[in-house]
Protein backbone atom coordinates (compact mmCIF):
# COMPACT_ATOMS: atom_id res chain seq x y z
CA UNK A 1 0.00 0.00 0.00
CA UNK A 2 1.22 3.47 -0.85
CA UNK A 3 1.16 6.11 1.91
CA UNK A 4 -0.33 8.63 -0.48
CA UNK A 5 -3.15 10.37 1.40
CA UNK A 6 -0.71 12.85 2.94
CA UNK A 7 0.05 14.29 -0.51
CA UNK A 8 -3.59 15.40 -0.90
CA UNK A 9 -4.60 18.40 1.25
CA UNK A 10 -8.31 17.63 0.82
CA UNK A 11 -7.94 14.83 3.38
CA UNK A 12 -6.53 17.28 5.91
CA UNK A 13 -9.58 19.50 5.49
CA UNK A 14 -12.00 16.55 5.37
CA UNK A 15 -10.49 13.92 7.67
CA UNK A 16 -13.50 11.60 7.30
CA UNK A 17 -13.59 11.73 3.52
CA UNK A 18 -13.81 8.40 1.69
CA UNK A 19 -13.42 9.49 -1.90
CA UNK A 20 -14.53 6.80 -4.33
CA UNK A 21 -15.23 8.88 -7.42
CA UNK A 22 -11.88 9.20 -9.15
CA UNK A 23 -13.36 7.98 -12.43
CA UNK A 24 -15.32 11.25 -12.45
CA UNK A 25 -12.38 13.38 -11.36
CA UNK A 26 -9.27 12.68 -9.35
CA UNK A 27 -8.17 14.61 -6.29
CA UNK A 28 -5.25 17.03 -6.58
CA UNK A 29 -1.90 16.72 -4.81
CA UNK A 30 -0.33 19.67 -2.99
CA UNK A 31 2.31 20.19 -5.68
CA UNK A 32 -0.44 20.88 -8.24
CA UNK A 33 -2.35 23.22 -5.94
CA UNK A 34 0.81 25.14 -5.01
CA UNK A 35 1.73 25.58 -8.66
CA UNK A 36 -1.69 27.12 -9.36
CA UNK A 37 -1.00 29.84 -6.79
CA UNK A 38 2.53 30.32 -8.01
CA UNK A 39 1.39 31.27 -11.52
CA UNK A 40 -1.08 33.84 -10.22
CA UNK A 41 1.39 35.25 -7.71
CA UNK A 42 4.56 35.27 -9.79
CA UNK A 43 4.06 35.40 -13.56
CA UNK A 44 0.38 35.79 -14.31
CA UNK A 45 0.32 36.95 -17.95
CA UNK A 46 -1.14 35.86 -21.27
CA UNK A 47 0.88 33.56 -23.48
CA UNK A 48 2.23 33.85 -26.99
CA UNK A 49 1.84 37.51 -27.79
CA UNK A 50 3.79 39.90 -25.65
CA UNK A 51 7.47 40.70 -25.59
CA UNK A 52 7.72 41.57 -21.90
CA UNK A 53 9.42 39.09 -19.62
CA UNK A 54 6.42 38.02 -17.57
CA UNK A 55 4.59 36.90 -20.67
CA UNK A 56 7.70 35.21 -21.98
CA UNK A 57 7.94 33.25 -18.73
CA UNK A 58 4.31 32.22 -18.95
CA UNK A 59 4.75 31.20 -22.60
CA UNK A 60 7.83 29.18 -21.71
CA UNK A 61 6.00 27.40 -18.87
CA UNK A 62 3.04 26.76 -21.20
CA UNK A 63 5.27 25.19 -23.84
CA UNK A 64 7.19 23.25 -21.18
CA UNK A 65 3.89 21.68 -20.22
CA UNK A 66 3.24 20.71 -23.83
CA UNK A 67 6.66 19.05 -23.94
CA UNK A 68 5.94 17.25 -20.67
CA UNK A 69 2.68 15.85 -22.06
CA UNK A 70 4.48 14.79 -25.23
CA UNK A 71 7.16 13.02 -23.23
CA UNK A 72 4.50 11.37 -21.04
CA UNK A 73 2.96 9.58 -24.02
CA UNK A 74 6.13 9.35 -26.18
CA UNK A 75 4.95 11.89 -28.74
CA UNK A 76 6.33 15.09 -30.29
CA UNK A 77 5.33 18.41 -28.69
CA UNK A 78 3.77 19.72 -31.91
CA UNK A 79 1.41 16.74 -31.89
CA UNK A 80 -0.14 17.88 -28.59
CA UNK A 81 -3.22 20.10 -28.88
CA UNK A 82 -4.66 21.63 -25.72
CA UNK A 83 -8.46 21.74 -25.55
CA UNK A 84 -10.89 22.15 -22.64
CA UNK A 85 -11.54 18.46 -22.00
CA UNK A 86 -11.79 15.02 -23.60
CA UNK A 87 -15.27 15.86 -24.86
CA UNK A 88 -13.96 18.89 -26.74
CA UNK A 89 -11.05 16.88 -28.17
CA UNK A 90 -13.49 14.28 -29.51
CA UNK A 91 -15.89 16.92 -30.84
CA UNK A 92 -12.98 18.64 -32.57
CA UNK A 93 -12.34 15.37 -34.38
CA UNK A 94 -16.00 14.70 -35.21
CA UNK A 95 -16.30 18.21 -36.62
CA UNK A 96 -13.07 18.27 -38.64
CA UNK A 97 -12.91 14.65 -39.78
CA UNK A 98 -16.63 14.85 -40.41
CA UNK A 99 -16.12 17.24 -43.31
CA UNK A 100 -14.88 14.31 -45.41
CA UNK A 101 -17.60 11.85 -44.41
CA UNK A 102 -19.96 10.98 -47.25
CA UNK A 103 -23.32 9.21 -47.42
CA UNK A 104 -22.83 5.47 -47.00
CA UNK A 105 -19.48 5.79 -45.19
CA UNK A 106 -19.13 3.81 -41.98
CA UNK A 107 -18.19 4.97 -38.52
CA UNK A 108 -17.53 2.32 -35.87
CA UNK A 109 -17.79 2.75 -32.12
CA UNK A 110 -18.77 0.51 -29.21
CA UNK A 111 -21.66 0.06 -26.80
CA UNK A 112 -19.42 0.76 -23.79
CA UNK A 113 -18.55 4.35 -24.80
CA UNK A 114 -19.04 7.40 -22.64
CA UNK A 115 -21.58 9.74 -24.26
CA UNK A 116 -18.69 12.02 -25.24
CA UNK A 117 -17.41 9.35 -27.62
CA UNK A 118 -20.83 8.26 -28.76
CA UNK A 119 -23.10 11.24 -29.32
CA UNK A 120 -20.70 13.27 -31.57
CA UNK A 121 -20.39 10.29 -33.94
CA UNK A 122 -24.07 9.40 -33.81
CA UNK A 123 -24.91 12.99 -34.74
CA UNK A 124 -22.26 13.11 -37.46
CA UNK A 125 -23.61 9.88 -38.96
CA UNK A 126 -27.12 11.35 -38.98
CA UNK A 127 -26.01 14.61 -40.61
CA UNK A 128 -23.95 12.88 -43.29
CA UNK A 129 -26.26 9.88 -43.82
CA UNK A 130 -23.36 7.67 -42.83
CA UNK A 131 -23.72 4.35 -41.02
CA UNK A 132 -22.93 4.04 -37.32
CA UNK A 133 -21.80 0.52 -36.41
CA UNK A 134 -21.61 -0.45 -32.77
CA UNK A 135 -19.34 -3.14 -31.35
CA UNK A 136 -21.16 -5.13 -28.67
CA UNK A 137 -19.82 -6.57 -25.40
CA UNK A 138 -19.74 -10.14 -24.10
CA UNK A 139 -21.19 -11.36 -20.80
CA UNK A 140 -18.05 -10.36 -18.94
CA UNK A 141 -18.18 -6.80 -20.22
CA UNK A 142 -15.39 -7.14 -22.77
CA UNK A 143 -15.62 -5.93 -26.36
CA UNK A 144 -17.02 -8.65 -28.59
CA UNK A 145 -14.54 -8.59 -31.46
CA UNK A 146 -15.75 -11.78 -33.14
CA UNK A 147 -17.16 -9.96 -36.16
CA UNK A 148 -14.47 -7.30 -36.51
CA UNK A 149 -13.38 -8.80 -39.82
CA UNK A 150 -16.88 -8.24 -41.19
CA UNK A 151 -17.43 -4.88 -39.53
CA UNK A 152 -14.37 -3.12 -40.92
CA UNK A 153 -14.64 -2.57 -44.65
CA UNK A 154 -13.21 -0.16 -47.22
CA UNK A 155 -16.14 2.12 -46.34
CA UNK A 156 -15.06 2.34 -42.68
CA UNK A 157 -13.65 5.83 -42.36
CA UNK A 158 -13.46 6.14 -38.58
CA UNK A 159 -13.18 3.71 -35.68
CA UNK A 160 -13.43 5.33 -32.26
CA UNK A 161 -13.10 3.29 -29.07
CA UNK A 162 -12.49 3.77 -25.41
CA UNK A 163 -9.31 2.34 -23.93
CA UNK A 164 -10.99 1.68 -20.57
CA UNK A 165 -14.73 1.65 -19.84
CA UNK A 166 -15.79 4.26 -17.27
CA UNK A 167 -18.53 1.90 -16.06
CA UNK A 168 -17.18 -1.63 -16.43
CA UNK A 169 -13.54 -0.79 -15.77
CA UNK A 170 -12.61 -3.13 -18.61
CA UNK A 171 -9.23 -2.50 -20.19
CA UNK A 172 -9.71 -3.09 -23.89
CA UNK A 173 -6.84 -4.75 -25.80
CA UNK A 174 -6.50 -1.56 -27.81
CA UNK A 175 -3.08 -2.16 -29.41
CA UNK A 176 -4.11 -5.50 -30.89
CA UNK A 177 -7.52 -4.15 -31.98
CA UNK A 178 -5.81 -1.27 -33.78
CA UNK A 179 -3.40 -3.67 -35.47
CA UNK A 180 -6.27 -5.84 -36.73
CA UNK A 181 -8.24 -2.85 -38.02
CA UNK A 182 -5.22 -1.41 -39.84
CA UNK A 183 -4.58 -4.82 -41.43
CA UNK A 184 -8.10 -4.85 -42.85
CA UNK A 185 -8.20 -1.19 -43.86
CA UNK A 186 -5.02 0.85 -43.34
CA UNK A 187 -6.87 4.03 -44.31
CA UNK A 188 -9.32 3.86 -41.39
CA UNK A 189 -8.72 6.66 -38.92
CA UNK A 190 -8.54 5.25 -35.39
CA UNK A 191 -9.40 7.37 -32.36
CA UNK A 192 -8.89 6.29 -28.77
CA UNK A 193 -10.69 7.84 -25.81
CA UNK A 194 -8.01 7.43 -23.16
CA UNK A 195 -9.69 9.52 -20.45
CA UNK A 196 -10.11 6.60 -18.05
CA UNK A 197 -6.85 4.89 -19.01
CA UNK A 198 -4.18 7.54 -18.94
CA UNK A 199 -3.57 7.76 -15.19
CA UNK A 200 -3.65 3.98 -14.77
CA UNK A 201 -1.85 2.56 -17.80
CA UNK A 202 1.36 3.88 -19.42
CA UNK A 203 0.63 5.00 -22.98
CA UNK A 204 3.17 5.07 -25.76
CA UNK A 205 1.49 6.48 -28.84
CA UNK A 206 4.23 5.19 -31.11
CA UNK A 207 3.56 1.62 -30.00
CA UNK A 208 -0.22 1.95 -29.74
CA UNK A 209 -0.71 2.72 -33.43
CA UNK A 210 -3.79 4.95 -33.13
CA UNK A 211 -4.18 8.13 -35.18
CA UNK A 212 -5.69 10.25 -32.41
CA UNK A 213 -5.94 10.01 -28.64
CA UNK A 214 -8.04 12.17 -26.33
CA UNK A 215 -7.81 12.59 -22.56
CA UNK A 216 -8.29 15.09 -19.72
CA UNK A 217 -5.89 16.48 -17.12
CA UNK A 218 -8.41 16.47 -14.28
CA UNK A 219 -8.67 12.69 -14.21
CA UNK A 220 -4.88 12.45 -13.75
CA UNK A 221 -4.43 14.61 -10.63
CA UNK A 222 -4.31 17.78 -12.73
CA UNK A 223 -6.60 20.81 -12.87
CA UNK A 224 -9.96 20.99 -14.61
CA UNK A 225 -10.32 22.81 -17.92
CA UNK A 226 -7.52 21.02 -19.78
CA UNK A 227 -8.15 18.44 -22.45
CA UNK A 228 -5.51 16.90 -24.65
CA UNK A 229 -5.77 15.83 -28.23
CA UNK A 230 -2.82 13.94 -29.55
CA UNK A 231 -2.73 13.31 -33.29
CA UNK A 232 -0.16 11.95 -35.70
CA UNK A 233 1.60 14.95 -37.22
CA UNK A 234 0.50 14.34 -40.81
CA UNK A 235 -3.07 13.74 -39.64
CA UNK A 236 -3.16 17.03 -37.74
CA UNK A 237 -1.69 18.92 -40.70
CA UNK A 238 -4.48 17.65 -42.94
CA UNK A 239 -7.31 18.63 -40.59
CA UNK A 240 -9.05 21.97 -41.08
CA UNK A 241 -9.21 24.33 -38.08
CA UNK A 242 -12.02 23.80 -35.58
CA UNK A 243 -12.37 27.23 -33.97
CA UNK A 244 -11.31 30.49 -35.62
CA UNK A 245 -9.93 33.56 -33.92
CA UNK A 246 -6.92 34.80 -32.02
CA UNK A 247 -3.67 32.86 -31.74
CA UNK A 248 -4.50 30.35 -34.48
CA UNK A 249 -3.81 32.63 -37.46
CA UNK A 250 -0.67 33.46 -39.37
CA UNK A 251 -1.94 36.37 -41.43
CA UNK A 252 -5.34 37.98 -41.80
CA UNK A 253 -6.45 40.33 -44.54
CA UNK A 254 -9.91 41.43 -45.61
CA UNK A 255 -10.33 38.66 -48.15
CA UNK A 256 -8.34 35.82 -46.64
CA UNK A 257 -6.69 34.24 -43.62
CA UNK A 258 -3.81 31.83 -43.37
CA UNK A 259 -3.50 29.58 -40.35
CA UNK A 260 -0.63 28.53 -38.15
CA UNK A 261 0.70 24.98 -38.21
CA UNK A 262 -0.56 22.43 -35.69
CA UNK A 263 -0.92 22.43 -32.75
CA UNK A 264 -1.56 26.23 -32.73
CA UNK A 265 -4.05 25.97 -35.59
CA UNK A 266 -6.40 24.25 -33.12
CA UNK A 267 -5.85 26.54 -30.14
CA UNK A 268 -7.93 29.63 -30.86
CA UNK A 269 -8.40 32.15 -28.08
CA UNK A 270 -6.78 32.43 -24.67
CA UNK A 271 -6.37 28.89 -23.35
CA UNK A 272 -6.59 27.67 -19.74
CA UNK A 273 -3.08 29.03 -19.20
CA UNK A 274 -2.71 28.37 -15.48
CA UNK A 275 -4.22 24.94 -15.64
CA UNK A 276 -2.12 23.88 -18.60
CA UNK A 277 1.08 25.12 -16.93
CA UNK A 278 0.17 23.34 -13.71
CA UNK A 279 -0.70 20.12 -15.50
CA UNK A 280 3.04 19.49 -15.75
CA UNK A 281 3.17 19.05 -11.98
CA UNK A 282 0.48 16.38 -12.17
CA UNK A 283 2.47 14.48 -14.76
CA UNK A 284 5.60 14.70 -12.60
CA UNK A 285 3.57 13.41 -9.69
CA UNK A 286 2.47 10.33 -11.64
CA UNK A 287 6.02 9.77 -12.85
CA UNK A 288 7.37 10.10 -9.32
CA UNK A 289 5.05 7.37 -8.07
CA UNK A 290 5.47 5.29 -11.19
CA UNK A 291 2.95 3.27 -13.16
CA UNK A 292 4.24 0.01 -11.74
CA UNK A 293 3.38 1.15 -8.21
CA UNK A 294 0.06 2.68 -9.28
CA UNK A 295 -1.05 -0.54 -10.93
CA UNK A 296 0.14 -2.74 -8.08
CA UNK A 297 -1.67 -0.59 -5.51
CA UNK A 298 -4.83 -0.42 -7.56
CA UNK A 299 -4.92 -4.17 -8.20
CA UNK A 300 -4.50 -4.87 -4.48
CA UNK A 301 -7.36 -2.53 -3.56
CA UNK A 302 -9.69 -3.72 -6.31
CA UNK A 303 -8.98 -7.39 -5.55
CA UNK A 304 -9.77 -6.76 -1.88
CA UNK A 305 -12.91 -4.83 -2.81
CA UNK A 306 -14.21 -7.50 -5.19
CA UNK A 307 -13.52 -10.21 -2.63
CA UNK A 308 -14.96 -8.37 0.38
CA UNK A 309 -18.12 -7.13 -1.33
CA UNK A 310 -18.92 -10.59 -2.62
CA UNK A 311 -18.16 -12.23 0.71
CA UNK A 312 -20.34 -9.77 2.64
CA UNK A 313 -23.30 -9.42 0.30
CA UNK A 314 -23.24 -12.65 -1.74
CA UNK A 315 -25.94 -12.63 -4.43
CA UNK A 316 -27.35 -9.33 -3.22
CA UNK A 317 -24.58 -7.48 -5.00
CA UNK A 318 -24.03 -7.74 -8.73
CA UNK A 319 -20.70 -6.36 -9.83
CA UNK A 320 -20.47 -5.39 -13.50
CA UNK A 321 -17.54 -6.28 -15.73
CA UNK A 322 -14.82 -8.87 -15.64
CA UNK A 323 -13.57 -10.35 -12.36
CA UNK A 324 -10.09 -10.72 -13.88
CA UNK A 325 -8.15 -7.93 -12.14
CA UNK A 326 -5.51 -7.91 -14.88
CA UNK A 327 -8.18 -6.85 -17.37
CA UNK A 328 -9.72 -4.04 -15.35
CA UNK A 329 -8.87 -0.85 -13.51
CA UNK A 330 -10.19 0.32 -10.15
CA UNK A 331 -13.70 1.12 -11.35
CA UNK A 332 -16.27 -0.96 -9.52
CA UNK A 333 -19.86 -0.56 -10.65
CA UNK A 334 -22.63 -2.57 -9.10
CA UNK A 335 -26.31 -3.02 -8.44
CA UNK A 336 -27.27 -3.79 -4.87
CA UNK A 337 -30.43 -5.80 -4.21
CA UNK A 338 -33.48 -3.73 -5.19
CA UNK A 339 -32.06 -0.59 -3.63
CA UNK A 340 -32.09 2.47 -5.82
CA UNK A 341 -28.59 3.80 -6.70
CA UNK A 342 -29.66 7.31 -5.68
CA UNK A 343 -30.65 6.09 -2.22
CA UNK A 344 -27.46 4.06 -1.91
CA UNK A 345 -25.23 7.03 -2.65
CA UNK A 346 -27.32 9.36 -0.51
CA UNK A 347 -27.00 7.09 2.53
CA UNK A 348 -23.28 6.53 1.88
CA UNK A 349 -22.84 10.29 1.74
CA UNK A 350 -24.13 10.53 5.30
CA UNK A 351 -20.86 8.82 6.28
CA UNK A 352 -18.78 10.94 3.87
CA UNK A 353 -18.44 8.14 1.34
CA UNK A 354 -18.49 9.60 -2.17
CA UNK A 355 -19.74 7.26 -4.87
CA UNK A 356 -21.64 8.00 -8.03
CA UNK A 357 -25.09 6.82 -9.02
CA UNK A 358 -26.92 6.97 -12.31
CA UNK A 359 -25.91 5.96 -15.80
CA UNK A 360 -22.43 7.54 -15.64
CA UNK A 361 -22.85 9.14 -19.08
CA UNK A 362 -23.22 5.68 -20.62
CA UNK A 363 -26.92 5.21 -21.32
CA UNK A 364 -26.51 2.87 -24.31
CA UNK A 365 -24.42 0.57 -22.11
CA UNK A 366 -27.00 0.61 -19.31
CA UNK A 367 -29.77 -0.17 -21.80
CA UNK A 368 -27.65 -3.05 -23.09
CA UNK A 369 -27.20 -4.32 -19.52
CA UNK A 370 -30.95 -3.82 -18.85
CA UNK A 371 -30.17 -1.54 -15.91
CA UNK A 372 -31.84 1.84 -15.46
CA UNK A 373 -28.96 2.97 -13.27
CA UNK A 374 -26.06 1.67 -11.21
CA UNK A 375 -23.74 2.67 -8.37
CA UNK A 376 -20.07 3.22 -9.06
CA UNK A 377 -17.16 3.24 -6.63
CA UNK A 378 -13.89 4.08 -8.33
CA UNK A 379 -10.52 3.72 -6.65
CA UNK A 380 -7.15 5.35 -7.17
CA UNK A 381 -3.79 5.62 -5.49
CA UNK A 382 -5.06 7.40 -2.38
CA UNK A 383 -7.62 4.70 -1.56
CA UNK A 384 -6.87 1.99 0.98
CA UNK A 385 -8.30 -1.29 2.29
CA UNK A 386 -9.85 0.81 5.03
CA UNK A 387 -11.84 2.75 2.44
CA UNK A 388 -13.22 -0.56 1.15
CA UNK A 389 -14.18 -1.54 4.70
CA UNK A 390 -15.97 1.79 5.14
CA UNK A 391 -17.85 1.18 1.88
CA UNK A 392 -18.92 -2.24 3.13
CA UNK A 393 -20.08 -0.76 6.45
CA UNK A 394 -21.96 1.94 4.53
CA UNK A 395 -23.71 -0.64 2.36
CA UNK A 396 -24.74 -2.56 5.49
CA UNK A 397 -26.30 0.65 6.72
CA UNK A 398 -28.17 0.95 3.41
CA UNK A 399 -29.54 -2.55 3.98
CA UNK A 400 -30.55 -1.69 7.52
CA UNK A 401 -32.40 1.49 6.54
CA UNK A 402 -34.10 0.32 3.37
CA UNK A 403 -34.83 -3.34 4.09
CA UNK B 1 -24.82 14.11 9.62
CA UNK B 2 -28.46 13.34 10.32
CA UNK B 3 -30.26 11.15 7.84
CA UNK B 4 -32.84 12.52 5.43
CA UNK B 5 -34.37 9.07 5.59
CA UNK B 6 -36.69 9.78 8.51
CA UNK B 7 -39.43 7.39 9.61
CA UNK B 8 -42.37 8.96 7.77
CA UNK B 9 -40.40 8.99 4.53
CA UNK B 10 -39.39 5.35 4.92
CA UNK B 11 -42.92 4.36 5.87
CA UNK B 12 -44.30 5.90 2.68
CA UNK B 13 -41.53 4.17 0.69
CA UNK B 14 -42.10 0.77 2.21
CA UNK B 15 -45.90 1.03 2.34
CA UNK B 16 -46.80 3.50 -0.39
CA UNK B 17 -50.36 4.83 -0.14
CA UNK B 18 -52.59 4.74 -3.20
CA UNK B 19 -50.27 2.27 -4.90
CA UNK B 20 -51.71 0.06 -7.62
CA UNK B 21 -53.97 0.36 -10.63
CA UNK B 22 -57.12 2.44 -10.95
CA UNK B 23 -59.65 0.57 -13.07
CA UNK B 24 -62.13 3.38 -13.58
CA UNK B 25 -59.54 6.10 -14.15
CA UNK B 26 -60.51 8.80 -16.64
CA UNK B 27 -56.99 10.20 -16.93
CA UNK B 28 -53.62 8.46 -16.99
CA UNK B 29 -50.05 9.55 -17.50
CA UNK B 30 -46.51 8.23 -17.24
CA UNK B 31 -43.52 10.29 -16.34
CA UNK B 32 -39.91 9.21 -16.03
CA UNK B 33 -36.51 10.49 -15.07
CA UNK B 34 -34.01 8.99 -17.51
CA UNK B 35 -31.12 9.98 -15.25
CA UNK B 36 -32.01 7.33 -12.69
CA UNK B 37 -34.66 5.26 -14.43
CA UNK B 38 -37.49 6.31 -12.13
CA UNK B 39 -40.94 5.89 -13.64
CA UNK B 40 -44.34 6.87 -12.30
CA UNK B 41 -47.67 5.90 -13.80
CA UNK B 42 -50.36 8.12 -12.32
CA UNK B 43 -54.08 7.48 -12.75
CA UNK B 44 -56.93 9.65 -11.54
CA UNK B 45 -60.73 9.63 -11.54
CA UNK B 46 -61.81 13.20 -11.90
CA UNK B 47 -65.44 13.95 -10.99
CA UNK B 48 -67.31 16.98 -9.76
CA UNK B 49 -64.27 19.19 -9.41
CA UNK B 50 -62.46 16.67 -7.25
CA UNK B 51 -59.92 13.92 -7.70
CA UNK B 52 -62.25 11.20 -6.41
CA UNK B 53 -59.58 8.54 -6.66
CA UNK B 54 -55.89 8.38 -7.48
CA UNK B 55 -53.41 5.54 -7.80
CA UNK B 56 -49.84 5.23 -8.92
CA UNK B 57 -47.50 2.47 -9.97
CA UNK B 58 -43.95 2.21 -11.24
CA UNK B 59 -40.49 2.12 -9.74
CA UNK B 60 -38.49 4.73 -7.98
CA UNK B 61 -36.13 5.69 -5.23
CA UNK B 62 -37.18 6.43 -1.67
CA UNK B 63 -37.62 10.14 -2.36
CA UNK B 64 -39.72 9.82 -5.52
CA UNK B 65 -41.85 6.98 -4.12
CA UNK B 66 -42.50 8.69 -0.77
CA UNK B 67 -43.13 12.00 -2.51
CA UNK B 68 -45.72 10.42 -4.80
CA UNK B 69 -47.37 8.58 -1.91
CA UNK B 70 -47.59 11.74 0.21
CA UNK B 71 -48.81 13.89 -2.66
CA UNK B 72 -51.56 11.46 -3.69
CA UNK B 73 -52.68 11.29 -0.08
CA UNK B 74 -52.81 15.07 0.11
CA UNK B 75 -54.80 15.74 -3.05
CA UNK B 76 -57.26 12.84 -2.89
CA UNK B 77 -60.84 14.01 -2.40
CA UNK B 78 -59.85 17.67 -2.02
CA UNK B 79 -61.61 20.18 -4.27
CA UNK B 80 -59.30 20.90 -7.21
CA UNK B 81 -59.47 24.57 -6.33
CA UNK B 82 -57.38 23.91 -3.21
CA UNK B 83 -54.34 23.21 -5.32
CA UNK B 84 -55.30 24.33 -8.83
CA UNK B 85 -56.24 27.46 -10.72
CA UNK B 86 -59.11 26.95 -13.12
CA UNK B 87 -58.30 27.96 -16.69
CA UNK B 88 -61.06 28.23 -19.32
CA UNK B 89 -59.88 28.66 -22.87
CA UNK B 90 -62.04 28.11 -25.98
CA UNK B 91 -64.78 26.70 -23.74
CA UNK B 92 -62.34 24.02 -22.54
CA UNK B 93 -61.58 23.81 -18.86
CA UNK B 94 -58.14 22.89 -17.63
CA UNK B 95 -56.37 23.26 -14.33
CA UNK B 96 -53.05 24.83 -13.48
CA UNK B 97 -51.51 23.11 -10.49
CA UNK B 98 -50.42 25.70 -7.95
CA UNK B 99 -48.36 23.34 -5.76
CA UNK B 100 -44.64 24.04 -5.98
CA UNK B 101 -41.21 22.86 -4.97
CA UNK B 102 -41.44 24.34 -1.49
CA UNK B 103 -44.78 22.64 -0.87
CA UNK B 104 -43.33 19.23 -1.81
CA UNK B 105 -40.23 19.73 0.33
CA UNK B 106 -42.41 20.69 3.25
CA UNK B 107 -44.54 17.62 2.66
CA UNK B 108 -41.40 15.47 2.64
CA UNK B 109 -39.86 17.45 5.48
CA UNK B 110 -36.32 17.21 4.07
CA UNK B 111 -33.56 19.35 2.64
CA UNK B 112 -32.07 17.93 -0.52
CA UNK B 113 -29.58 18.93 -3.19
CA UNK B 114 -30.41 19.79 -6.80
CA UNK B 115 -29.93 16.24 -8.09
CA UNK B 116 -32.42 14.68 -5.69
CA UNK B 117 -34.87 17.54 -6.19
CA UNK B 118 -35.80 16.02 -9.53
CA UNK B 119 -36.78 12.79 -7.71
CA UNK B 120 -38.95 14.71 -5.25
CA UNK B 121 -40.71 16.71 -7.95
CA UNK B 122 -41.43 13.80 -10.28
CA UNK B 123 -45.02 13.22 -8.98
CA UNK B 124 -45.76 16.93 -9.25
CA UNK B 125 -44.74 16.82 -12.89
CA UNK B 126 -47.09 13.88 -13.40
CA UNK B 127 -49.97 15.69 -11.71
CA UNK B 128 -49.40 18.81 -13.79
CA UNK B 129 -49.48 16.72 -16.94
CA UNK B 130 -52.72 15.05 -15.85
CA UNK B 131 -54.62 18.24 -15.12
CA UNK B 132 -53.41 20.33 -18.03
Amino acid sequence: MLPIKQDFPIFKNNPDLIYLDSAATSLKPKSVIDALCMYYEKYSANVGRAIYKLSQDATQAYEDSRSAVAEFISADPDEIVFTRNTTESLNLLAYTLGKNIKPGDKIVTSIMEHHSNFVPWQQLAKQKKAQLNIIDIDDEGRLDLSNLQKLITQKTKIVTLTYVSNVLGTINPIASIIKKIKQINPKTTIIIDAAQAVSHIPINVKRLGADFIAFSAHKMFGPTGVGILWGKKEKLINLPPYLFGGEMIEEVNIKNTTFKDPPYKFEAGTPSITEIIVFKQALSYIQKIGFENIQKHEQQVIEYALHTLQKEFKNNIKILGTKNIKQRIGVLTFSFAHYHPHDISQILDEDHICVRSGHHCAMPLHTRLKLPASTRASFHIYNSYEDVDKLVAGLKKVEKILQ
Amino acid sequence: MSSIYHDILLDHYKNPRNFGNLKNANKKTTISNPVCGDKINMMIRLKGGKIKDIKFSGQGCVISTASTSLLTEYIKNKPLTTFCKKVVRDKKTSYMVTLDKDFILELLNIHIGPVRLKCALLPLEALKKLLK
